[in-house]
């Protein structure tokens, strides 16, 4: 697995396991399991510094951006304008000009927006953005958005936060199989088996952020997850056998009395 | 004594020198300008330009950073630290 990189936008990548930073108890429960994780790629939200308490810390202070790669995202935005002015404003934050593009379409399950995804999309990608859409499990989206000039697509595997793991297998096989860029799952995993199952179904990687933070103890889930996707991997390239209804017996007749 | 304006930072109205730039804003907040977005008036600020732009009366000034989240929580939308276009 030593020379299995990740590319992604010129960006390369030896984990295939992507965090995100929020919902921890503090910033250090937060730097103790995303080093549990071994991810490289660690996402961050952009929001108003505290300007009447300056004494809170900032999270960069925690997390070397030189050991890690921050993929910023446009989290909490419903309309493509709200998009894009994220989008700017994290790049003139002065990280990277990668974003992990989010519009969303519904608070109660904040499914996306996949329409205004695609517009928010082309415009960002003309500016020069690295952008790694959250979309929909629809090959035909991901197909859009891999014609506009994402690096990447992030198919979720079942509403954000809901831990109800790969809600669609099926459909998340077949955007793997037509789309020639890399696939992170992105969204709904609920504990190892689901991320491994990810990456067995052929995924390049998997996001997650409640699956860790909302664990009974976060930094043990972190180093699972670590596991699970590098067992799923593995699994993946080692091609699983077939399924089937009847018994092969794996001990030789031969030699038997 | 040099006059003094008023303005809106992250929202909230206050007062400053009336020569004060982005920069000596930024300075007084004890910000670091590593990592921060400033949008003034709805435009995103060049960092190489907040020494050089004088604040004016009324002026909107927005400083943003990076903090924790991934998937976002729905209370992350309505949080005071969000800024909406509309």
């Amino acid at each position: 697995m030593q020379n299995d990189r990740l590319v992604i936008g010129g960006h390369e990548f030896t984990s295939r396991l992507f965090v995100g930073t929020g919902k921890y108890k503090d910033f250090v429960e937060t730097k103790k399991a995303i080093e549990a994780s071994g991810a490289d790629v660690v996402t961050v939200a952009v929001r108003r510094v505290n300007i009447t308490d300056r004494s809170k810390e900032n999270l960069l202070d925690y997390l070397d951006p030189k050991k890690y790669t921050i993929l910023p995202n446009t989290a909490g935005c419903y309309n493509v304008e709200d998009a894009l002015r994220y989008a700017r404003l994290a790049r003139a934050a002065g990280v990277s000009d990668l974003i992990k593009l989010e519009v969303l379409g519904d608070e109660r399950t904040l499914f996306p927006d996949t329409a205004g995804l695609i517009e928010a999309a082309k415009i960002l990608v003309k500016e020069g953005f690295i952008v790694l859409p959250y979309t929909n499990d629809d090959p035909i989206v991901a197909q859009k958005l891999v014609d506009i000039g994402c690096p990447a697509v992030m198919p979720l595997a079942a509403p954000i936060g809901s831990g109800l793991g790969i809600r669609n297998p099926y459909n998340l096989k077949i955007i793997m199989e037509m789309i020639k860029v890399p696939i992170i799952v992105d969204a709904g995993v609920g504990t190892a088996s689901d991320a491994a199952l990810a990456m067995e179904l052929g995924a390049d990687a998997v996001l997650m952020n409640t699956a860790i933070a909302g664990a009974k103890d976060p930094i043990a889930m972190a180093e699972a997850m670590k596991y699970a996707v590098l067992a799923g991997r593995l699994a993946y390239k080692a091609g699983r056998i077939p399924r089937k209804l009847y018994a092969t017996a794996s001990s030789p007749i031969e030699g038997m009395l | 004594m040099a006059d003094v304006i008023q303005i809106q930072v992250n929202g909230e109205q206050r007062s400053c020198r009336a020569d004060a730039t982005v920069g000596d804003l930024l300075r007084e907040l004890a910000i670091k300008t590593e990592r921060v977005a400033v949008e003034l008036n709805l435009e995103i600020m060049d960092r190489k330009d907040f020494d050089h732009r004088s604040l004016k009366q009324g002026d909107r000034v927005e400083v943003l950073s990076f903090i924790g989240g991934g998937a976002p929580v729905e209370a992350q939308g309505k949080g005071r630290g969000f800024i909406r276009a509309k």
